[in-house]
């Protein structure tokens, strides 16, 4: 049998979503945003929403999410990413709007804009990757840095007396009555990542029956910030990140 | 009806598609005019009271995105609040209508009437090289009017445009007649006229983005380069000012807003004292009218400023009038005080005639 004898149509079970442009990545080998922007295209396309599809992008490593998202994507301002989202909607009713932001665009400079959108029930789907640092300017604390982690700003490890404690703004989410759906998933094993595709999909089909604002959180690795393997990435998310940050459903109405 | 009153009702006329704003004294009748219209009932018009100026804005920045006609309102303080965005709005190259009714400052300041913030909204206001186009109305009607011309200017230049009011013209009460209700723009109209639009690959038609950042230097700076010839096109076609007896007059009298109202009765005053006052009111504070103010300077023996303000446009008119020897002062009040026409041509005869 010759390659070109298994290349057909009814062979094929695995295949780069068509929203996901042909382009280098900037990120880092390891990072996670490649294998969420991923599952997003892929979940656009499947619900058939390219033609509806209207991304925010934060201010962060995932900033030129439009360079790989092959949707019509807006850049906001740091944080404001749910203010700009939720004028798109309301203006837009029909449309699919989403926004994608880091753990220091969400939960540090976006709190209020954040907490608002949801406690207004916005119809719109918030992807929050929380990898507990700021990886594009190098690696200083986020809100959700943990105790005892080392970053640029906090070299000695995050101290209570000094920083405060880490920040777990989806629990905090899933409080507010304009919340459906709010669960936190992560993407470092394929399980994982059908998980979080799932969770996906969940979230832009509650935004299109407008049941409020859905919250997809997703612990994931930073490794360069981290300086960690991608694979020691991965093992220390799993032994610290889960502890503070437990996998699986907050609310889900 | 108050001038706030005025600019929503004209706003829901003009076919807008969304409101977002945040109560602050002396413009908060604005919000509550549209709440209590609910023009979601019958335009479909959006009103939002967002949580904060910070958010009011970049609703805003995400409805002009899409190509919708979208406005929020403020005082000064929240007008600082809003700076960042509205340097987005311009990087963006985004037309959006923001609307400020001054008070005094600095800081909390007061909440009574104030041209303080001149500097901040003509000169660009937040960071980086931009201009907003600044209509300063002077009347109730000019409130009601200007929120046309003012959406009308940012889609043609994609560029945000600004009502640069005071608390004087939103509180107070004239009569205005008010534009004919006009329909919202259908989506399949925006796509027509905003082909940049985000509105969905309908057709799958090729991705719309609407973004400011560049991090490859050379073609930032093209991006600068087209900003400023846009600026220098509305600087060539879009300059507005009213220019009362200026032609033969031997003084002249520079305000905008409510104090060009006072300095309308100032000029009554002297006129009937037989001195021949102009009063030159620029509409357009940017761009600034410098040549019809630099060619009065020519002839006349002196000018007057008369601002709510420490001196802020007299930098304007010192500009304009450069080639000429003409001697140009101040008159300004601050923190919220109002002078009455006396007192302005008490300071007109000192300063100026009897100089």
């Amino acid at each position: 049998m010759e390659v070109n004898d298994i290349i057909k149509p009814e062979n094929l079970v695995y295949h780069k979503p068509a929203l996901l442009k042909d382009c280098t990545m900037h990120y880092c080998p390891g990072c996670s945003h490649s294998t969420v922007h991923k599952i997003v295209c892929e979940v656009i396309e499947e619900m058939g929403a390219t033609e509806y599809a209207i991304g925010v992008a934060p201010v962060g490593c995932a900033v030129f999410a439009y360079n790989y998202i092959d949707v019509d994507m807006s850049e906001a301002a740091h944080g404001r990413a749910p203010a700009v989202a939720t004028a798109i909607k309301r203006l837009q009713p029909d449309k699919l709007v989403f926004t994608y932001q880091g753990d220091g665009d969400l939960a540090a400079i976006g709190t209020c804009e954040t907490i608002h959108a949801a406690n207004r029930g916005e119809n719109i789907t918030i992807i929050f990757i929380n990898n507990a640092i700021y990886g594009m300017t190098g690696g200083q604390m986020a809100p959700t840095t943990l105790l005892g982690q080392k970053t640029a700003t906090t070299p000695y490890g995050r101290r209570v007396d000094l920083n405060g404690y880490p920040l777990a703004i989806s629990n905090l989410l899933a409080q507010l009555d304009g919340t459906c759906f709010v669960t936190r998933q992560s993407v470092h094993s394929p399980a994982a990542v059908r998980k979080a595709k799932a969770a996906i999909r969940k979230a832009f089909e509650n935004s299109m029956a407008r049941k409020g604002t859905s919250v997809v959180e997703i612990i994931g690795t930073c490794n360069s910030g981290w300086k960690l393997s991608p694979v020691d990435a991965n093992n220390w998310m799993e032994e610290h990140m889960f502890e503070k940050y437990p996998i699986g459903d907050l609310k889900n109405v | 009806m108050k001038g706030n009153e005025a600019l929503a009702i004209s706003a829901i006329r003009y076919g807008c598609d969304g409101y977002f704003g945040y109560p602050i004294t002396p413009q908060s009748e604005v919000l509550e005019t549209l709440e209590a219209e609910m023009p979601w009932e019958t335009t479909g018009m959006v009103v939002l009271q967002a949580e904060s100026e910070l958010a009011s804005i970049n609703m805003v920045f995400g409805g002009a995105a899409c190509g919708k006609a979208v406005f929020t309102s403020s005082s000064s303080p929240g007008l600082s609040l809003m700076q960042e965005g509205i340097s987005y709005l311009a990087a963006a190259e985004l037309p959006a209508l923001v609307v400020n009714v001054m008070r005094g400052g600095p800081g909390l300041g007061t909440i009574h009437p104030s041209q303080s913030d001149y500097f901040q909204a003509t000169k660009g206001g937040g960071h980086g090289d931009y201009h907003c186009i600044v209509l300063a109305p002077s009347s109730v009607q000019e409130m009601a009017d200007f929120v046309w011309l003012g959406w009308d200017l940012a889609f043609k230049y994609r560029t945000p445009a600004m009502i640069l009011s005071d608390g004087v013209i939103g509180q107070m009460m004239e009569k205005v007649v008010l534009p004919d209700q006009r329909p919202r723009r259908t989506e399949e109209e925006i796509r027509q006229q905003c082909p940049w639009a985000l509105n969905g690959r309908k057709g799958l038609r090729k991705q719309n983005i609407v973004r400011s950042l560049e991090l490859d230097s050379a073609k930032m700076e093209l991006n600068n380069i087209r900003f400023q010839e846009t600026y220098r096109t509305i600087e060539a076609n879009e300059v507005r000012i009213e220019m009362i007896d200026t032609d033969d007059c031997d003084f002249l009298l520079v305000a905008f807003g409510s104090m060009a109202r006072v300095c309308e009765k100032v000029k009554e005053l002297a006129t009937d004292d037989g001195y021949k006052v102009g009063l030159a009111r620029p509409i357009t504070l940017w761009p600034f009218p410098y040549e019809q103010i630099g060619a009065v300077a020519k002839h006349c023996k002196g000018i007057m400023v008369a601002e709510l303000n420490a001196g802020q446009m007299i930098e304007d008119v010192r500009l304009a009038a450069k080639s000429t020897e003409c001697p140009i002062v101040h008159y300004g009040r601050m923190g919220g005080i109002v002078p009455n026409p006396e007192e302005v041509y008490e300071a007109l005869k000192a300063q100026i005639i009897n100089k």
